[in-house]
């Protein structure tokens, strides 16, 4: 622990600006992953433990994609179209099978979707960490606010995330899709009974889940390097946002993601080794004291 | 009755004792003890982890956690005091219980998937710790310079054989006594909390603490595994407390059965021997491991002797009733 260099950064304009834009990234990558997650959650009722690879697919979509085009663009909107669709294979064929089944059997299919969806990129593009580069358009100085250094392509990605934010709440809250979602996430017999084919809306949701975490991944790209098993600790970090905001409330994913991208981001300064652990306990603080999370009905 | 099903769970064990002492005689080479003491680590650990599981319905993400607590504390004791292994072994026992203790107040209130994700989360904090506190545990390098083995009561555990001896005790007294924790009253006590929590709690049930209580003690078979671990690697490494052993001993369940008290014994069989021949085989382990496990999960549905003994139900249920269709 080095809480002396904490304090000595919280102190300095500078380095609060440099870790808070870390915390915005880290943060925003997180929510747009747990918010897929706290989705699935929602309305179909599985803890979908294959979310990472959805990020994982993402990211190396979007490098080849890059790769072969040169446009960021396409990259993105590949990377999470491609992931959208993975998702969507993996719901229909396999994740569909084990609805209302037990936890325990919707754990291992995820369990095993995860060891497969790694070897396939594995052997596609090799266990070396691959680096995917800085965009052509984003190779600009950074900007400098109060002393911080803030790269303009950070800016890009917390903008590009916090859009899809908005547009997701705005989409589920107004639209006639949305509340469609809403209402099967409440009650699907009665959305079934109603004539809505429930398993459209299921694969949708798996869907948009799968490509949020393929936006994140392709957004992640060119500041993270690729490895076969990166979605792992997205993963379990995306579990802890949804379990502190609440399964199922995409505004608690948002809120947590804030919070757990600023644990890192200033830990990484005061008690680098330990930020997981501080993690951990914030989640089981908020579990003890309020066990449906910041944001969750009382649904369980 | 409970006495003579004791007096059977005493001597099958004894018969599998004396099966497992005469493998080395039978065959040469280091291969099928070694087998065995992996065997007999991961099955007392993937066998308490169903005492959650299959008996009382809570599905722990976490359970790795005690095998790497019962194999750095063992370890640290053994490098650090002057303790004897007994003495060891018995305060390792203690520690688990007491962790357990304290983890499991906080987690068996919880609903099905939170208490996944919590027991998930004090595993990771564990691991983090000691990954973080290089001081005591030597951080991601692991407690190195092997665990020292002085002789105790006659038994010279450097010994290859009689530590093969030793763990094959381990495992034989770990699965009787858990078997008669599962056959007894706080058994089926258990069971009923599983099954319908709510009518065991106006029955007059503290749900809660049976829950604890089985939390505790599926806890300390699990780091007697990890200390059978940390005497076979002679040492103790980040990975026992990762969280890929939680998801091991599920997979271990889920291949054997939860139904059967041998079904987690079973599994840990098959997947040791899956996993040594198809790392042998082919690098992509994973696609395969996946495929395997779907092939339960979705094309059985449950573990293979779950699988078989339905089955076998099924055959005399259809025999018995023929008759009386005929």
């Amino acid at each position: 622990m080095d809480l002396a260099a904490l304090a000595a950064c919280i102190a300095n304009p500078g380095c609060v600006v440099t870790q808070a834009t870390s915390g915005f990234i880290v943060g925003m990558l997180l929510f747009l992953v747990a918010a897929g997650l706290t989705l699935i959650f929602g309305v179909l009722k599985v803890i979908n433990f294959a979310h990472g690879a959805f990020y994982m697919l993402g990211a190396y979509f979007a490098f080849a994609l890059y790769q072969s085009s040169g446009s960021f663009a396409l990259a993105l909107i590949g990377g999470a179209a491609g992931s959208g669709v993975a998702a969507l294979a993996c719901e229909r064929l396999l994740i569909s099978r084990v609805y209302g089944g037990s936890v325990l059997m919707q754990l291992l299919v995820c369990y095993a979707l995860v060891l497969i969806l790694d070897d396939v990129v594995r052997m596609v593009w090799g266990n070396d960490f691959l680096s995917m580069g800085m965009p052509a358009q984003f190779q600009v100085p950074p900007l400098f606010v109060a002393g911080g250094v803030v790269p303009p392509f950070y800016l890009f990605l917390i903008a590009v995330a916090l859009a899809i934010a908005v547009a997701l709440g705005l989409a589920l809250a107004r639209t006639r899709l949305g509340k469609v979602v809403r209402a099967a996430a409440h009650n699907p017999q009665m959305v079934s009974a109603l004539g809505i084919n429930t398993g459209l809306i299921y694969g949708l949701v798996f869907a948009l889940g799968g490509a949020l975490a393929g936006m994140a991944g392709a957004l992640a790209a060119p500041v993270r390097s690729l490895t076969p098993g990166m979605g792992f600790s997205i993963l379990i970090d995306s579990f802890i946002v949804t379990v502190i905001g609440g399964m199922g409330s995409v505004a608690g994913a948002l809120v947590g993601a804030l919070l757990i991208g600023f644990i890192r981001a200033f830990g990484s300064v005061g008690f680098p080794l330990f930020t997981d652990g501080i993690m951990y306990m914030v989640m089981v603080a908020v579990l003890v004291t309020r066990p449906t999370g910041l944001f969750g009905r009382n649904a369980g | 009755m409970v006495r003579r099903a004791a007096l059977a769970d005493v001597l099958g064990g004894a018969a599998a004792f004396a099966v497992l002492a005469a493998v080395p005689l039978l065959i040469g080479g280091k291969a099928a003890p070694d087998f065995v003491i992996r065997c007999a680590a991961y099955g007392l650990f993937a066998t308490s982890l169903n005492l959650l599981v299959g008996y009382g319905g809570m599905i722990s993400f976490g359970h790795g956690m005690f095998f790497g607590l019962g194999a750095y504390a063992f370890g640290l004791l053994m490098q650090r005091t002057a303790l004897s292994i007994p003495a060891a072994f018995a305060l390792t026992i203690l520690i688990a219980a007491a962790v357990a203790t304290v983890i499991g107040a906080i987690c068996v209130r919880l609903k099905e998937i939170y208490f996944a994700f919590v027991t998930l989360a004090f595993q990771m904090l564990i691991h983090s710790l000691i990954i973080s506190w290089v001081g005591l545990t030597g951080g991601d390098q692991g407690l190195r310079g092997g665990i020292p083995r002085p002789v105790f009561l006659g038994v010279d555990l450097a010994n290859r054989i009689q530590l093969y001896l030793a763990c094959g005790a381990a495992l034989v007294i770990g699965l009787v006594l858990m078997h008669r924790i599962v056959a007894s009253q706080f058994g089926y006590t258990l069971r009923m909390t599983r099954d319908n929590a709510e009518r065991a709690g106006y029955l007059g049930v503290d749900v809660v603490r049976v829950r604890l209580i089985a939390f505790v003690l599926a806890a300390v078979f699990a780091c007697v595994g990890g200390v059978v671990m940390s005497l076979f690697v002679s040492g103790a490494y980040p990975d026992f407390a990762d969280w890929t052993v939680s998801g091991d001993g599920m997979f271990i369940n889920m291949l054997g059965g939860i139904n059967v008290f041998l079904g987690p014994m079973l599994g840990t069989v098959i997947l040791l021997l899956l996993n040594d021949t198809v790392t042998r085989l082919t690098e992509h382990d994973g696609i395969v491991l996946g495929v395997v496990i779907l092939f339960f999960a979705i094309g059985l549905r449950k573990g293979l002797l779950d699988f078989v003994l339905d089955r076998i139900a099924e055959r005399r249920a259809t025999a018995v009733a023929s008759p009386e269709r005929g």
